[in-house]
């Protein structure tokens, strides 16, 4: 509502001419770091790895009517050479290849895809909002209550995850529900750690006492004042969860405790192509390229996002004097004699 | 606001009546286990009244309660023992819900306009909190009221949808006013309002809260270390000490004739605009620093470094005492001793109150006396 009537005040003001009074809209944090983000090369390419993992995914059933090729069909004829095993990238239309039954191994990974994604986002989403959760009642109540979420957060920690993973995926039958839950239950400690310490430091500040004198009930400061102070790094923390979460679901389903097979997965993709890397390299590779990429990706952006909601960070400001530098240069070395001056893009 | 808890019949001049108000904070150690090592005496059994439509101005140096005071009178800390009575409401022991309709009277004012405001949220949200945390207004009214109150307080009302961090330190003053105004208080308890701001945005700021003060009826509790900006906003100052109210009187009263000598020193410790002033006037140095409120002074508080101290001092603590010279204004008529008259020895009614067992004469040069304390 307040932006339309500012962004028409500005439309009005400039229909008046009045290029003085500049339309009175704060620029929240979020407007800065993404302006700040924008400038840094390298999280956006992985942001932009990352919408084309996502389309991949969301479009995987498009590939498969475009090659024809079912995700769970087997081609035994054209899918394997004569000796039975998988046929190489490029052959009989099999874009990446076959895998072990002669199945489309590029079908199969766009597939796999979905699962990553969607246990990634999902288990992140939960494990978020539980920390958060966690995070601000121990650090707002304080005393008997931090105590007590205190330990159990520690001990979420200490605790060998993989061995529960396999104790739980042993009793209960592994399927997708147990793998979000499982991942959700290791991942939410990171997040009510920070949220926690953030939370302890935030209390203290007079706004939080205003709030108080105001009226405020300790769940109204906890989500309205304390909060939006904590989206910051709770935003960079959860970003840095989800490739976690994808190799952990490539864990568990890599030891058979995950995703059970016909559906793919990365995991147990690469489970089975274990057998086969001596005559198909390629089975063993490109799962693993997908998993390798999408999980740099989100990491490279979950750094480029805490680098751009802390000007103060270095590695921008080399990277910009780096490229002021690299431009001078050119422009020395153009100034120099070699024709014209390049025009100088990539400091603007 | 009728309510069951009501003590005693609402004298008509008082709106708060501190009675007898004692705040410790447990000192604690230990690792594993906490034990009470101690106790911080932060405010020791204080009493005073806040006049209707009046200003209290509470003076003293950091460490000497004045802030704590302020937060038990606003009901942000529990006091250890003693009564706050506002409006003929005992406030001490209320539950958060019905401390609810006493919130909406008393609202404060905080030293800090950059650690006061909320960062994260636009200036908007922040004046509209109070209306969201009562529910009296919602939607379109509620901005309207935002945006009347902004420009009340001399804010652009366009201005709602910005942050904080877009606003000078003086308009971020405005912006807490803004707030603390927004439910209509009775009282304003303003904890260091100014001293955080540029000289000459500090009048513009005090002349605001005066002009409010006048239009709205307000009561202010203001607390300050610039004597200067107590002395112009106050109706009445009592000084602070260690927990303990030394003094306390009419503004021009206490300032002219300053009996307690930590008052003596405190005045002749403020800078003088006039150099002449400065000149002619005796500087009251005083030696030692303020004792540690953990263990604080037997008698009275202030006798290691007073430069009138007798034996007496460290054994007996001084009571307040009525300067018996002052006579009662003319227009309250004879204050009786009867309950429900704004009680005149209580620091904030008309009397002139020192806690002192020698206190200064008009025309008594303490600094002679402090040669004492040189020597020291």
């Amino acid at each position: 509502m307040s932006i339309l009537e500012s962004s028409a005040l500005d439309a009005q003001q400039a229909a008046d001419g009045q290029a003085a009074t500049r339309p009175v809209e704060g620029h929240s944090q979020w407007q800065l770091t993404w302006r700040r983000l924008r400038s840094d090369r390298v999280s956006m390419i992985a942001l932009g790895v990352i919408i084309i993992m996502v389309i991949l995914a969301i479009i995987a059933p498009a590939f498969a009517a475009i090659t024809g090729h079912g995700v769970n069909t087997a081609y035994p004829i054209q899918g394997e050479n004569d000796a039975g095993n998988p046929v190489g990238p490029g052959v009989n239309g099999f874009w990446l290849g076959t895998d072990s039954t002669g199945r489309d191994l590029f079908v199969r990974i766009l597939y796999g895809a979905r699962i990553s994604l969607f246990v990634g986002v999902v288990t992140t989403l939960i494990a978020t909002v539980v920390g958060v959760a966690v995070g601000l009642m121990a650090g707002y109540f304080g005393g008997i209550i931090d105590t007590i979420l205190g330990r159990f957060t520690d001990a979420v920690l200490a605790f060998p995850y993989v061995i529960l993973a396999l104790a739980l995926a042993v009793v209960f039958r592994p399927s997708l529900t147990i793998i979000l839950a499982v991942i959700a239950f290791f991942s939410w400690a990171a997040i009510a750690r920070i949220v926690r310490g953030q939370t302890l430091a935030i209390k203290e500040k007079e706004y939080i006492e205003a709030a108080r004198s105001l009226g405020a009930g300790p769940f109204r400061i906890m989500f309205v004042d304390i909060l939006p102070n904590l989206l910051a790094p709770v935003l960079v923390v959860g970003t840095l969860l989800i490739p976690n979460a994808v190799v952990f679901e490539a864990t568990l389903s890599y030891l058979g405790l995950g995703i059970q097979p016909p559906t793919p997965s990365w995991g147990n993709m690469l489970a089975d192509a274990s057998n086969f890397y001596q005559v198909a390299w390629w089975y063993l590779a490109f799962p693993a390229l997908f998993l390798l990429i999408t999980t740099l990706a989100f990491n490279l952006l979950g750094d480029g996002i805490r680098d751009a909601m802390d000007p103060r960070t270095e590695r921008l400001i080399a990277a910009r004097r780096m490229r002021q530098r690299r431009a001078r240069d050119r422009k020395r070395a153009a100034d120099a004699g070699q024709g014209p001056a390049i025009p100088d893009t990539v400091n603007g | 606001m009728a309510s069951a808890t009501r003590e005693s019949k609402p004298d008509d001049d008082v709106l708060v009546r501190v009675e007898n108000v004692v705040k410790h904070f447990p000192v604690k150690a230990g690792g594993f286990v906490r034990h009470t090592v101690g106790q911080v005496h932060a405010v020791d059994d204080v009493s005073l009244v806040i006049e209707r439509g009046k200003t209290l101005g509470l003076v003293g140096e950091t460490g000497s309660g004045k802030s704590t005071l302020a937060r038990c009178v606003a009901g942000l800390l529990p006091v250890t023992s003693g009564r706050v009575i506002f409006n003929g409401t005992n406030i001490t022991r209320l539950s958060r819900a019905a401390m609810r309709p006493y919130r909406r009277e008393v609202q404060m004012i905080f030293q800090d306009p950059y650690s006061s405001l909320n960062p994260r949220r636009r200036v908007g949200a922040i004046i509209g909190d109070p209306f969201a945390i009562h529910k009296t207004a919602t939607g379109a009214e509620r901005k309207r009221q935002v945006q009347e109150l902004m420009e009340r307080v001399g804010l652009n009302p366009e201005h709602f949808n910005r942050f904080p961090a877009e606003f000078s330190g003086g308009q971020r003053q405005r912006i807490g006013v803004a707030r603390a105004l927004a439910l209509r208080p009775k009282l304003i308890i303003c904890d260091e309002p100014v001293s955080a701001l540029d000289v000459s945005i500090q009048a513009q700021v005090l002349n605001l809260l005066s002009d409010l003060q006048h239009e709205y009826g307000l009561s202010y509790l203001f607390i300050a270390h610039d004597l200067e900006v107590v002395r112009h906003v106050s109706d009445k100052v009592a000084v602070m000490y260690l927990g303990r109210i030394g003094e306390a009187g009419p503004a021009e009263e206490l300032y002219d004739k300053p009996r307690h000598p930590y008052t003596v020193a405190l005045l002749s410790a403020a800078p003088a605009a006039d150099p002449d002033t400065a000149a002619a006037r005796q500087r009251v140095i005083l030696v030692g620093d303020v004792p540690s409120p953990i263990d604080p002074p037997a008698g009275c508080r202030f006798h290691p470094r007073c430069p009138k101290a007798q034996e007496i001092c460290g054994k007996v603590e001084p009571p307040l005492v009525r300067d018996d010279s002052v006579p009662p204004p003319a227009g309250d008529g004879e204050p009786g001793p009867d309950a429900g008259q704004p009680a005149a020895d209580v620091p904030g009614g008309w009397a002139h109150v020192t806690a002192c067992h020698f206190p200064v004469v008009p025309g008594e040069s303490l600094a002679a006396v402090g040669a004492k304390g040189e020597l020291a």
